[in-house]
């Protein structure tokens, strides 16, 4: 499989790399869609990790086509979602009882990674610790700057803010701890002068 | 009192003005007929008498209507100023700093009386006589960073240290020229600085993360930025931009001298002493075309900075679409002759 390569961009948008076991005495998978195939690949590497493993899986759009492959995989405790705000409880509590030596592991889209990697971070995980892997939709996650509400898995640049209605364009500028892009009104010096809406990277 | 306050608006009808002395010690920020980022920084340990680098936090007759301003932005929007739960020490730091430098540098204005942690605070522009235990924020109405940066022109960004970088951990961010505070808070130097561009390949931030790495206490600095606003709205901020950007279309040659701005930051440093965070207030100061042009000098040196100006960084600081019509009003006051050295008028 090979990854989207995102292009070069300013300092505060993330980077992800490629997941490899790192040894820990418990090992966290988070992951959504196509995120499924770096964990598929990381077990098939090493086996020995996988029983000490708890997998957090949200197939979104992909549904039942990698669910066989991690059951197939063994791991110590895997978990099926069916959206990022139902595993949430999952996900603190697997972070509140972890013990010093957890290894964090998060792959799929932007969205679902800076989202955990913050909850992480919330419980005393550095950012630096936590490997990711981005696979499947180069989708976005926007906070409108001006009223301040998320928009999941924004594709199209501008977009309409789906809280304010505003028009807004995708900046590169990336909060971790909104784990959001900002989305800034695209006509507010001339309103309704909005051009035609374009998919991200085309 | 010595200083006059004017009762102005920086919204609705902008009554704002400068009086000739506001303009006479305007901080020019050009100190040749051109302009390129710089880290530029000098030593804040005062400067020529009357000037706004004299004090460590200036007073100047917009005072107490820009404090007001302040408290219209906070009850739109309370997100502007916010401290992560590690800060509130450097909230204290940065309160004790600017009460003890506004009671030494205007005495007739503003009063500090400590018996060891019972201090009490007369802010007379404001008319407010506050007795409060230091370091307990309960005997505050706000938190300490809020309470004094409501009582002090200037956005206030407190930068934690640690790793070798600084951190945007609190603020109190209301004249910003475009930048959020709700978005940017947590960031370290480089994140916060990324949507700026060129000066990341010029290796500026690099070196001025260096420099503010190592300011110790007692020896602050500051440097000067600049960008241009229509009309004298202080609240440029992103959260609002829907709201303001439509007034950047309402130039005219016949209106650009009243509403054409320049904008001019003095970023000052200063390293806090129990917290060793450092403090970084953003002091914006307005002059618009009209008044500035009363100085031969810097009529001249605007024209031509502007009209050097990279496309890049006119399109960054928001004025590209306006350029034209600046360069037409500034010009007839460029006779092509030299221009002196330096900031200060001839």
């Amino acid at each position: 499989m090979v990854g989207f390569k995102f292009p070069e961009s300013i300092k505060s948008r993330p980077v992800y790399g490629t997941l490899s076991v790192k040894s820990g005495v418990d090992h966290l998978m988070i992951a959504d869609g196509e995120g499924a195939e770096a964990i598929i690949r990381l077990a098939k590497l090493n086996k020995n990790f996988i029983e000490k493993s708890h997998i957090i899986y949200i197939p979104k759009h992909t549904k039942s086509i990698f669910v066989d492959q991690l059951k197939e995989l063994m791991p110590g405790q895997l978990y099926l979602g069916p959206s990022y705000p139902a595993s949430v409880s999952r996900i603190r509590q697997a972070l509140n009882n972890a013990k010093m030596g957890l290894q964090v592991y998060l792959a799929g889209t932007e969205g679902l990674i800076g989202q955990a990697q913050n909850e992480c971070m919330s419980s005393g995980v550095p950012h630096t610790a936590i490997q990711t892997e981005h696979c499947g939709s180069v989708a976005r996650r926007m906070q409108c700057v001006h009223c301040k509400g998320i928009t999941e898995d924004v594709i199209m640049d501008p977009f309409i803010c789906i809280h304010c209605g505003l028009n807004l364009f995708i900046r590169d500028h990336y909060s971790r701890r909104l784990a959001a892009f900002q989305g800034v009104c695209i006509d507010a010096e001339d309103p309704g002068n909005v051009p035609d809406a374009v998919e991200l990277y085309k | 009192m010595t200083i006059q306050f004017n009762d102005e608006s920086f919204r609705g009808e902008y009554t704002f003005t400068n009086s000739d002395h506001a303009i006479k010690r305007f901080p020019f920020p050009f100190h040749e007929d051109s302009y390129m980022y710089a880290v530029n920084m000098e030593q804040h340990q005062g400067g020529p008498e009357g000037s706004i680098y004299e004090k460590r936090f200036d007073v100047d007759e917009h005072y107490v209507s820009e404090m007001y301003d302040r408290k219209l932005v906070l009850t739109e929007d309370p997100l502007r100023c916010q401290s992560l739960p590690h800060m509130v020490m450097a909230g204290w730091d940065l309160l004790e700093l600017i009460m003890v430098s506004k009671a030494e540098d205007y005495p007739d204005l503003f009063e500090l009386h400590r018996d060891g942690a019972n201090w009490r605070w007369v802010n007379k522009p404001l008319s407010i006589d506050q007795s409060f235990v230091f370091l307990d924020e309960t005997t505050l109405p706000y938190g300490p960073m809020e309470y004094i940066t409501r009582q002090t022109q200037g956005d206030f960004c407190i930068l934690d240290q640690r790793n070798d970088n600084l951190w945007m951990d609190a603020g109190m961010v209301t004249t910003q020229a475009d930048w959020s505070l709700d978005f940017d808070i947590g960031m370290n130097f480089f994140e916060w600085h990324a949507p700026v561009p060129k000066a990341h390949e010029m290796g500026i931030f690099i070196r001025a993360l260096k420099f503010l790495l190592s300011i110790q206490q007692g020896t602050p600095a500051r440097r000067l930025n600049w960008t241009m606003t229509v009309n004298p709205l202080l609240d440029t901020s992103p959260e609002n931009y829907h709201k303001w950007g439509v007034q950047k279309r309402t130039l005219t040659p016949e209106n650009i001298g009243q509403k054409q701005y320049l904008r001019v930051e003095l970023q000052t440093f200063f390293r806090l002493p129990r917290s060793n965070a450092l403090v970084f207030p953003i002091r914006c100061y307005l002059i618009n075309l009209e008044d500035l042009v009363s100085v031969p000098k810097w009529a001249r040196r605007l024209h031509r900075v502007i009209r050097d100006l990279p496309i890049e960084l006119a399109t960054y600081k928001g004025f590209i679409d306006n350029r034209p019509m600046i360069l037409d009003y500034l010009a007839p006051f460029d006779d092509g002759q030299p221009t002196s050295d330096g900031v200060w008028p001839d």
